[in-house]
């Protein structure tokens, strides 16, 4: 492909090919604190393709391609280039990846135990991690959480942050230095978009696991309330929440169970982010 | 060209010992595209390979273990439903090589259970299946209507619990294809396995091998099926009889060619090739650096040759623009 770069998250390493330079120039850009693949060499390709005959000038359209594709993925316009690689990789990662159970969740760390917080897209767990990760917290991942599967840590994944709509404004207050976004994407599939680079820290971090302590369910938009979950409901939720849990086979089957035998898990509802950061600041307090 | 190092490496595994990692990128996507990263992690096993790339290979077994126990499970559920109605579950392509342990079975990946039937059986065959948790996966009609009348499998069917598909033939090609191998044949010289199911026998293994790849299909996977054909052809005692199997499904030329290009890509023979076998090497071993197909066009012209093989020109025309019609449009 004419342009390229690597990249490493975590524990997986990415070599993203376009056919484009704009992808890739605001990659490096955003990119630029995280490491580089061990020897050089990817877990995962990556790439965006014209999405037909011509479309690589003519009304720039892209095809996301890469190891692991979906077969009937619609196109996307170029000017939303760095979602089209932030789904590629995620889609890599979601049907490729087998050393850890792989939850689709956000998490943050304080003092080597970490709070894991799933959900629907739209329930805020991206949009909290990435708060908690300006007030005190690790930020170790907004997409995918991580579990080891022999010894039960969870292993960060601090990809950029995937903002979407009203998360734009909520975390432009929260951080001020403005180098840290990526550029706007108005009107894309999932909405608008902005991407935001992980404190430095936390990238600095991304290889250092940490000890789940809580397992937390959130939901935007409701009236402040909490409820306990049982371990029976958790792990069902997690099988759904996992994209690896079936292809792990029995090892998925004994990392969930230990995790839900181990982790307290609740569902808690609100209506904005300040009074859902309280809520966690109360339950951490209260934890053992 | 990824494609190309990536047969040097299953020809000679200390081949990789000079590769940098431009060569394992490559090499790691056009594996995959090729389904062959898991056959490679074997012929690689125990080689000097930078620490990377093993834990990509040790992945890569990993999944193939599991899709054998998948593939070997769902045989088993098959079997306990045909049984009962005294039909043999004959195993065909990537569960046979597992069930029957054969070399070919080594860290290759598997899709769907394809199994075959008597033909005169298979009414009795799908309501069986039905009545058992397997359900439709393609509820169209016109597919529906074109597997029955021309096809040599029953529409693929899709199990709603465990959500794994099945294929049940009662041939190996099409029944519109220029060929026509002897199914009889095929299924009263099956040879039974320890645990009742039931595998083709070798000689019909690499006919079957060998129509799949050259007389059926645009040859998309070709590099694994070649693979297959290769060791399929070693397990062989007389070459003799494989070319009188071969003969007797109308299959000599396709079983020639493919010995060829056997020979040729994964061999190293310097035997020179006809025209038309330069053409399926240079399709097979045609992805990038990247992973990706290098010549559209050549791969447009095997999936036009793919139809041009499988129906004569007027039903070819009256498919197509009855799917064109449905809003099909070829890759």
């Amino acid at each position: 492909m004419k342009y390229q770069c690597m990249l490493r998250i975590g524990p997986a390493a990415f070599r993203i090919g376009s056919a484009w330079a704009e992808p890739i120039e605001a990659l490096r850009r955003l990119y630029a604190l995280y490491p580089q693949p061990q020897d050089a060499i990817a877990d995962y390709t990556v790439r965006l393709e014209p999405a037909g005959v011509g479309r690589r000038c003519w009304r720039p359209s892209v095809r996301i391609a890469g190891d692991h594709m979906l077969p009937d993925a619609a196109p996307m316009a170029l000017r939303h280039g760095l979602l089209a690689v932030e789904m590629g990789m995620n889609l890599q990662m979601a049907l490729g990846w087998r050393r850890h159970l792989l939850i689709h969740a956000s998490s943050v760390e304080k003092n080597g135990r970490a709070l894991v917080m799933t959900g629907e897209s739209g329930s805020g767990k991206s949009t909290l991690a990435a708060m908690l990760g300006e007030r005190g917290w690790r930020f170790m991942g907004d997409e995918f959480a991580l579990i080891d599967c022999a010894t039960g840590m969870v292993h960060p994944f601090p990809r950029l942050v995937s903002l979407k709509n009203r998360a734009i404004e909520a975390m432009r207050d929260e951080v001020a230095n403005a180098d840290r976004f990526g550029p706007l994407m108005e009107a894309t599939p999932k909405g608008d978009i902005v991407h935001l680079v992980p404190p430095e820290s936390a990238i600095a971090r991304m290889v250092e696991p940490a000890k789940p302590v809580m397992l937390l369910f959130p939901r935007y938009g409701f009236p402040l309330d909490q409820r306990p979950v049982g371990q029976g409901e958790a792990f069902m939720r997690l099988t759904q929440a996992s994209t690896n849990y079936v292809a792990l086979g029995e090892q998925g089957f004994q990392a969930l169970h230990r995790f839900v035998s181990g982790v307290p898990a609740l569902a808690v509802d609100y209506e904005d982010g300040e009074q859902a950061i309280s809520a966690i600041d109360a339950l951490w307090e209260a934890l053992p | 060209m990824s494609a190309r190092l990536l047969v040097e490496a299953l020809r000679d595994p200390s081949s990789v010992r000079l590769w940098n990692a431009k060569a394992w990128n490559g090499v790691i996507s056009a594996a995959r595209a090729e389904r062959l990263l898991a056959t490679l992690a074997h012929r690689l096993d125990g080689a000097d390979v930078p620490e990377p790339v093993a834990r990509i290979l040790a992945d890569a077994c990993l999944d193939a273990e599991r899709d054998k126990q998948i593939a070997l499970w769902e045989a088993d559920r098959a079997m306990a439903v045909l049984a009962p109605l005294g039909i043999r579950v004959i195993l065909l392509k990537g569960a046979a090589y597992a069930a029957a342990g054969l070399k070919a079975g080594e860290g290759r990946m598997i899709g769907d259970l394809d199994i075959l039937v008597p033909r005169a059986r298979m009414d009795e065959v799908e309501a069986a299946l039905f009545g058992a948790g397997w359900e439709w996966v393609k509820p169209d009609p016109y597919d529906d209507a074109y597997y029955r009348q021309w096809m040599h499998e029953l529409p693929p069917m899709i199990h709603r619990e465990r959500d794994r598909m099945i294929d049940v033939h009662h041939t190996i090609l099409p029944l519109t294809a220029r060929r026509t191998p002897d199914a009889e044949a095929l299924i009263v010289d099956a040879v039974e396995l320890l645990g009742g199911l039931y595998v083709l026998s070798p000689e019909d293994r690499v006919c079957h091998a060998v129509a799949h790849m050259l007389a059926d299909g645009d040859l998309a996977g070709g590099l694994r099926n070649l693979w297959d054909i290769k060791y399929l052809i070693e397990d062989i005692d007389n070459i003799f009889e494989l070319k009188s199997r071969a003969a007797l499904h109308g299959l000599s030329s396709h079983l020639n060619m493919a010995r060829r290009l056997a020979a040729h890509i994964y061999e190293g023979s310097e035997r020179p090739l006809s025209l038309r076998e330069q053409l399926i090497r240079d399709r097979l071993l045609g992805r990038d650096g990247w992973g990706k197909e290098s010549n559209k066009l050549l791969g447009l012209g095997f999936y036009i040759r793919s139809h041009w093989l499988r129906m004569p020109p007027l039903m070819l025309m009256r498919h197509l623009w009855t799917k064109w019609r449905k809003g099909h449009r070829p890759v």
